[in-house]
């Protein structure tokens, strides 16, 4: 078994935290895994990533290659679509819908709409409004989390445990948030 | 022992403190900044008592390393490639002098310039200085490395160059500890000379070095950490260095490569083992992130033996990070058909954050100078580069630490008028006070801008040594005090800003301005974190 995953998104916006609790799921079940992220200068409003690759046997790079991605988590739109050449013909997006504009030449959304309908496998979704009504606003990340979980062959409670590790300092409010949050994205991804 | 989940860098730190480490010495840079910040953080290292406050400066924390070596103890210095810039006094010394407890150097080089004004490669600092250089391909070896590391250093009597670049410093995998070592007991050098660099010694303990190198490519040979693998198809021998080596390896199904491959991780580089490669192979390919060592030692000048393929033929791109796609295309792979990035996805630079202080410092600086024409700020490394970009548009200059003031002092020695200078607190304290010095004892007619927002702001809020000190340092160098002027960069203070550095543009002599308002990342951080001990 192997999953590579691209996450995506602004500075800020969690992308970082999705994948670190993935990782320490995917570690809790014995997998190897690799996972590339960004710090640094990018982090200032400007666009991060992280590569994350889990599979059953060793792996050998920590980036993965174009055209191997299984899983683009975003939690921005037209983040997404920059990772397309990673994309594997039947990987598939999960992303947030709404757009987050803090730069003059935000593409129209339309064009972004149109990009996604080409995509086979995709779910382009309001996980703002869901987050909001999960009881967590700031959840957006793990909303997106939860839709993502369906496809990441990682069994769901795992991925609770690792929620609950990494929030344990914020106290058990923030880890409940952060869990109705993920539970909230995952009927979404399940209803579909 | 446990499996730990690791970033490169903190593999390297967590290999110091069960190695037998006594002290971490680092300046923030990225990307070497999380090695010591996980050193502060780690419980494990509070308890044995190691040291880990962040220096001044790259030099005066190697330095400070050197000394601790000095007294016996394992030391390890660690900073961003251009760090070894301001470092290098100590570091082409210390090769001399030697160490005596072991001693590391790390370097963590940042190809494709992710958050660096520069891809050099600390490889050939390396060399240039005759010290063995180790170099990981895996969060793994990074933590063994260190380990060996210190036995090495302490065995040869030498620093060791430890080379890593941004995508090892910055992924994660599991790692396994080993036995921890104790650390050393305090012991001086034995030969009283060892570190009296005076010229009749510095000749004998030059040849020494000198005479150290076979020895030294015998240990890499022996280490594991270069290793040859031998391949049916010799119609190429591949030799791959650090974290190259994993991209081999994505490509070569199985993990098994059809030709000779010499995995490269330690230096000076196995001459047996590349002699049988080349002897053995039509062709040699050189797979190395950053800058072409090998292969151009291997091409040499006339380039007259057999091919040599690499970044200086074209078969791998010239500058850049490597990834698996563009040694997949050395090794003779076609790219896959993917979908293209879409034209409309436009690019996010990074900018200054909503609300940040340097942003009404801009404004105001911009229109108190607006009068006299573009092309007379120069600034620094550190968020406040951002003000080069629209809207702000502010600075004209960013070349490397501290470069600020001095570049402003030059340029108004050739009359340009005003001359400003805009640097922040931390790179003030690391690299500026020498040059406010030079202005002031050749009183330069110069506008220093300090902007103070209490913290290392772009690594990542990091302590900074110039907080509640900048006034005094100011003054005490020579500062006349009706002109240092601290101001508030705060909207509402903007008129009356702009005002100040208008009056201070036209004073013909070193005066400081002060904008002085905490980074508000840092803000929040201290104000969640004085929420949890409250909560705790």
């Amino acid at each position: 078994m192997k999953i590579d995953i691209i996450l995506c998104g602004v500075g800020g916006m969690g992308a970082l935290s999705s994948a670190a609790i993935i990782s320490k799921a995917a570690l809790d079940m014995g997998m190897y895994m690799k996972q590339s992220e960004t710090h640094g200068m990018s982090q200032r409003g400007g666009d991060v990533q992280s590569h994350l690759r889990l599979s059953d046997s060793p792996i050998a790079s920590d980036l993965i290659p174009q055209g191997e991605c299984d899983i683009i988590l975003s939690v921005e739109p037209m983040e997404a679509l920059r990772y397309l050449p990673y994309l594997h013909k039947d990987g598939w997006i999960i992303s947030n819908e709404n757009p987050f504009i803090n730069i003059p030449n935000y593409p129209d959304r339309n064009l972004i709409l149109d990009e996604f309908k080409k995509i086979k496998n995709h779910i382009l979704f309001d996980a703002d409004k869901i987050a909001k009504e999960s009881g967590n606003p700031k959840g957006t990340n793990m909303v997106v989390l939860g839709a993502a979980s369906k496809y990441l062959q990682i069994d769901l409670g795992k991925l609770e445990d690792a929620v609950r590790e990494s929030f344990a300092r914020k106290g058990e409010d923030v880890v409940n948030a952060n869990i109705n949050a993920l539970r909230a994205g995952r009927k979404v991804a399940d209803a579909m | 022992m446990d499996k730990l989940l690791l970033l490169g860098d903190e593999a390297i730190a967590q290999g110091a403190i069960d190695a037998g480490l006594s002290g971490v010495f680092a300046y923030p840079g990225t990307p070497s900044t999380e090695i010591t910040e996980y050193i502060q953080d780690s419980k494990e290292a509070k308890d044995k008592g190691i040291r880990s406050n962040w220096a001044a400066n790259e030099k005066t924390a190697m330095e400070a390393a050197l000394g601790m070596s000095y007294a016996g103890k394992r030391a390890i210095f660690c900073c961003k490639h251009v760090g070894i810039n301001v470092a290098a006094d100590p570091f082409l010394n210390s090769a001399i002098t030697g160490a005596n407890g072991g001693l590391i150097y790390v370097a963590a080089d940042d190809p494709s310039m992710h958050s660096s004004q520069d891809e050099q490669d600390s490889r050939f600092y390396g060399d240039f200085a005759f010290l063995p250089i180790l170099e990981p391909s895996n969060q793994q070896e990074a933590y063994d490395m260190v380990h060996y590391g210190f036995s090495l250093s302490e065995k040869f009597g030498l620093p060791v160059l430890m080379r890593i670049t941004t995508r090892m410093a910055h992924s994660r995998a599991a790692v396994e500890r080993h036995n921890l070592t104790a650390q050393n007991q305090m012991s001086i050098p034995q030969n009283q000379n060892q570190f009296i660099l005076l010229p009749a010694n510095a000749r004998v303990s030059y040849k020494s070095l000198l005479a150290k190198q076979d020895d030294l490519m015998k240990s890499g040979e022996q280490s594991g950490f270069n290793s040859y693998t031998d391949g049916a198809d010799k119609s190429m021998g591949i030799i791959a260095c650090g974290i190259a080596y994993n991209y081999l390896m994505e490509n070569c199904e199985g993990g098994k490569c059809r030709y000779p491959v010499l995995k490269l991780c330690q230096y000076p580089a196995p001459e047996a083992m590349i002699e049988r490669l080349y002897n053995e192979c039509d062709s040699i390919l050189v797979l190395e992130e950053g800058q072409p060592l090998i292969e151009k030692s291997l091409r040499g000048m006339l380039n007259k033996g057999k091919r040599i393929k690499g970044r200086l033929d074209g078969t791998l791109e010239r500058t850049g990070e490597l990834n698996p796609n563009m040694v997949g295309k050395a090794l003779g792979k076609a790219l896959p058909d993917t979908l293209p990035v879409p034209s409309f996805v436009a690019g996010r630079p990074p900018k200054l954050c909503d609300g940040c202080p340097h942003i009404d410092s801009f404004l105001a600086l911009n229109e108190a100078i607006e009068p006299y024409g573009r092309g007379r700020v120069f600034s620094d490394i550190g968020c406040y580069t951002l003000g080069a970009l629209p809207p702000y548009k502010a600075i004209y200059s960013t070349v490397d630490m501290g470069a600020s003031i001095t570049m402003a002092k030059g340029a108004a020695e050739a009359g340009l008028r005003p001359a400003v200078a805009v640097i922040g607190d931390s790179t003030f304290t690391h690299s500026g006070m020498t040059g406010l010095l030079d202005c002031c004892v050749d009183n330069i007619p110069i506008t220093i801008m300090i902007l103070d927002n209490d913290i290392t702001g772009m690594t990542g809020s990091q302590k900074s040594s110039a907080t509640g000190r900048i006034e005094s340092i100011c003054k005490g160098i020579g500062v006349e005090e009706a002109h240092i002027r601290v101001i508030t960069p705060l909207k509402k203070f903007h008129d009356q800003n702009v005002a100040i550095i208008k009056e201070e543009l036209e004073y013909q002599g070193v005066s400081v301005i002060i904008p002085r308002r905490e980074c508000l990342v840092w803000l929040k951080r201290k104000l969640n974190l004085a929420k949890r001990n409250k909560q705790d």
